[in-house]
């Protein structure tokens, strides 16, 4: 049985829940239905939308959204928090080192060649110092729950994470469509994220610095996450940029304006490395600023995460981020991994392909659910096919036992029934580290499925954090 | 402001002063089918507003002759080409996507409110009221206006947004005069015939009462030019339009941008102290065709010192 959200194993209502469900309980059905079709209407008439890759080029559809929110007492919280906080504070250490002394290396904590050798390194970076030491500035770490009750840590998200301007629009659009049981229910407040960002974006503008200008850089209107990009922009009130509007003299970065060039201190990027700097990086690339690079390294400009962070996110790093903690922080971790077996080990390959039909199987580089294996939900034809892909190249897979995620109750066509839920905070570092209480839900739409990716048939809950 | 910034608002703003535009045109031609004229002179009236709009080569690529039903669901309703009402709708929207985080949410939600109700248009058109269709581009148009002016900062964006709506509108005045000049339609039938004629042009121009106010007189082709190209007060002529126009040039005033206002400076004072006489001595047709051209001229100056080209230098 996976655990459930909202209700204990004998199916009775969790304590921090008893109100919201009694509240629920209370309204008509045809009330709530009322509710989901405004909730559909206004994301439509606001274009809260994103693109589905391999649709047609400007198709735009929604994220679901469910109306039962998603409710962390105050206690878990405040472990969660400390959690992340430790891990994000190793995460930035981890990065600092590799790209300058490689203490851990030479430790053996990490194998030297899972890092040198990987596309995710860029030996441009070794060497060259960052406000504060930061890299990932921003990160969202996907936790969930197992059925033992434990969170864990799924994923660290260190390179674009995005997904924040749904946890915003969500508390938003749950206000507008509920305002009662917010008077009723003491959810900690996440309007000030913007503030925070902001704030924490111009903590690591380029030395001497006063008072820094921070533009958001997108790759334009047709990415898959351009209303969070000019949401944020918006929110936080600086420009949204493209590569076109940018440019580089003197190792300075400018932007294009109406009046003359304008300097730009801190980018937050929200295109992926390969495509920041046409000269450096990906050749082809029509998104980013020729010269970046060299104003960055160069100290003149903060660029929001770092180049190179991916090092750290990359899954046949994951294994090791327990390691990290305890080799920086000198302290044990508060959010255990999730049990990951390395398929260019021999011992680990050979137990997994022993048991594919029983595990999830993952790329090393993959995201957004493509490109794994759901053993207990796959035929045996796609377990013999992704057995060929990892003997054939065994350095790109990993493998995690089947979580079964835990369950919050939750709208469908036949009712409130339980579907699988993960969640993702999103932890800000610069001058300090700040977590927002609250983060996306994703929740699995389709019975049974463990798979919450908006890109494939995944949906998103508000997510409250109570006060103590 | 990022110069792509405000090339979007400039063009956001152009497209949906364009469809109101387009559908005042097809209003004049709507009204003018139920007016006594020959099947003939219904399709030479199309066949001038084709060509005042320079659309004409556009339709010949698509359809074989003019005919009033398929050039009015080519201006309306055709997404295959760019000049259609709903082009310039989904172009408007596409455009106000793109600086969705300058522009106040009311007017953005405004815009794509209009387009995702745009779709309802698509496919079969053989059954739509044109009528009612024109009076809802019309009335988005109006409601787009209004949370423009009611919720923009009066800051560069809204400068760039006005200038956009203005040489916009400027340019379609003189492209709804053209197409009248050039349509022999009843001219030189009888008197009543092209007073008729004009005052349907008025009328979808919201400029019918205007002109009674103004005039006191019956309807002429002279005075209804006169009207809609020097009215200091009729905010559709070509004379308000120019000189809003300046005024939001004006306000976006940098150490370069010198030329492009002196340009329009130079335009609008010839509407502004001008004789109808004296700037149409070599026909009315020739004139607007003349000032087409310094409004091409106006838009690419605004173009190369404010918009998408930027200032490297």
């Amino acid at each position: 049985m996976p655990f459930d959200e909202m209700h204990d194993a004998d199916g009775a209502a969790r304590a921090h829940c008893r109100p919201y469900l009694e509240w629920l309980q209370k309204q008509p059905a045809e009330l709530l239905a009322a509710k989901r079709a405004e909730a559909d209407a206004l994301f439509h008439r606001v274009g809260i939308t994103f693109a589905v890759s391999g649709e047609e080029a400007g198709t735009e559809r929604l994220i679901p959204f469910d109306i039962v929110p998603r409710v962390v007492p105050a206690a878990e919280w405040e472990l969660l928090a400390a959690g992340l906080r430790q891990r994000v504070r190793a995460l930035n250490a981890f990065i600092a080192d590799i790209y300058h002394a490689q203490d851990i290396l030479r430790a053996g904590r990490v194998p030297a060649e899972y890092l040198l050798c990987n596309a995710q390194y860029r030996p441009e970076m070794q060497g060259v110092d960052v406000p504060g030491g930061i890299y990932a500035h921003i990160a969202g770490i996907d936790v969930v729950r197992a059925d033992d009750g434990a969170f864990y840590v799924l994923e660290d998200n260190l390179r674009v994470p995005s997904g924040v301007s749904y946890m915003l629009e969500n508390r938003k659009m749950m206000m507008r469509l509920f305002p009662d049981l917010f008077a009723a229910h003491a959810a900690a407040s996440v309007e000030h994220y913007p503030d925070v960002l902001l704030e924490n974006l111009k903590s690591v503008a380029p030395p001497g610095v006063t008072d820094p200008t921070v533009m958001l850089l997108s790759a334009g209107a047709f990415n898959s996450a351009y209303f969070e990009h000019a949401f944020l922009a918006q929110q936080m009130g600086i420009e949204l940029v493209e590569g076109q509007d940018l440019f580089i003299r003197d190792d300075f970065l400018y932007a294009r304006t109406t009046s003359g060039p304008q300097r730009v201190d801190v980018v937050y990027r929200r295109i992926d490395d390969d495509f920041l700097d046409p000269l450096a990086f990906r050749a082809d690339s029509m998104l980013g600023v020729p010269g970046l690079l060299t104003a960055y390294r160069a100290g003149h400009v903060t660029i929001a995460n770092a180049i190179g962070t991916g090092i750290a996110d990359d899954k046949s790093i994951y294994p090791y981020v327990p390691e990290m903690i305890r080799f920086y922080l000198g302290e044990e971790p508060l959010i255990a991994n999730v049990q990951t077996w390395i398929l260019r080990r021999e011992a680990d390959r050979e137990y997994v392909l022993a048991h594919l039909a029983e595990l999830v199987v993952k790329e090393v580089h993959g995201a957004g659910g493509y490109g794994m294996l759901i053993g207990p939900a796959s035929t045996r034809a796609q377990i013999e096919e992704f057995r060929h892909k990892i003997l054939a190249a065994p350095e790109r897979y990993i493998a995690q036992p089947t979580l079964a995620l835990s369950t919050s109750p939750t709208f469908t066509e036949q009712g409130l029934a339980p579907r699988h839920i993960d969640l993702r905070p999103f932890v800000l570092s610069g001058r300090e580290i700040t977590i927002v209480p609250g983060g996306l839900t994703r929740v699995a739409l389709r019975a049974g499925s463990l798979v919450v990716n908006s890109s494939q048939g995944g949906g998103t809950k508000d997510t409250w954090v109570l006060g103590a | 402001m990022l110069s792509r910034t405000a090339d979007h608002l400039y063009w956001m703003s152009r497209y949906v002063e364009r469809a109101e535009n387009l559908a005042r045109m097809l209003d004049a031609h709507y009204r003018l089918s139920l007016l006594p004229r020959t099947p003939e002179a219904l399709v030479q009236g199309w066949q001038a507003t084709l060509t005042s709009l320079g659309m004409m080569e556009a339709y010949r690529l698509r359809h074989d002759e003019v005919v009033a039903r398929t050039a009015l669901r080519f201006l309306a309703f055709d997404r295959g080409h760019a000049g259609s009402i709903l082009s310039c709708l989904s172009r408007a929207r596409e455009n106000a996507r793109a600086v969705r985080g300058t522009v106040t949410a009311e007017l953005w939600e405004t815009l794509n409110a209009t387009f995702l109700d745009s779709r309802a248009f698509g496919g079969n058109t053989e059954n739509i009221d044109v009528a009612n269709f024109i009076e809802w581009v019309k009335y988005r148009s109006h409601l787009t206006r209004g949370v423009t002016v009611g919720t923009m900062l009066r800051d560069e964006a809204y400068h760039f947004t006005a200038i956009g709506t203005f040489i916009e509108r400027a340019d379609a005045t003189t492209r709804l005069l053209e197409a009248r000049w050039r349509d022999p339609g009843g001219a030189g039938e009888r008197l009543l015939t092209e007073a008729s004629e004009w005052a349907v042009l008025l009328r979808a121009l919201s400029a019918f009462e205007v002109y009674r106010k103004v005039y006191r007189e019956s309807v002429t082709p002279w005075r209804v030019t006169e009207l809609l190209l020097l009215n200091p007060a009729m905010p559709r002529s070509v004379h308000c339009a120019l000189y809003y126009l300046l005024y939001n040039l004006n306000a976006v005033h940098h150490e370069r941008s010198g030329e492009t206002e002196r340009y329009a400076g130079e335009l609008h004072a010839r509407f502004r102290y001008g004789r109808l006489e004296e700037l149409c001595a070599g026909g009315v047709p020739q004139f607007l065709d003349q000032v087409q051209g310094r409004l091409n001229g106006l838009a690419d100056r605004i173009g190369a010192d404010f918009l998408v080209a930027g200032y490297t230098g």
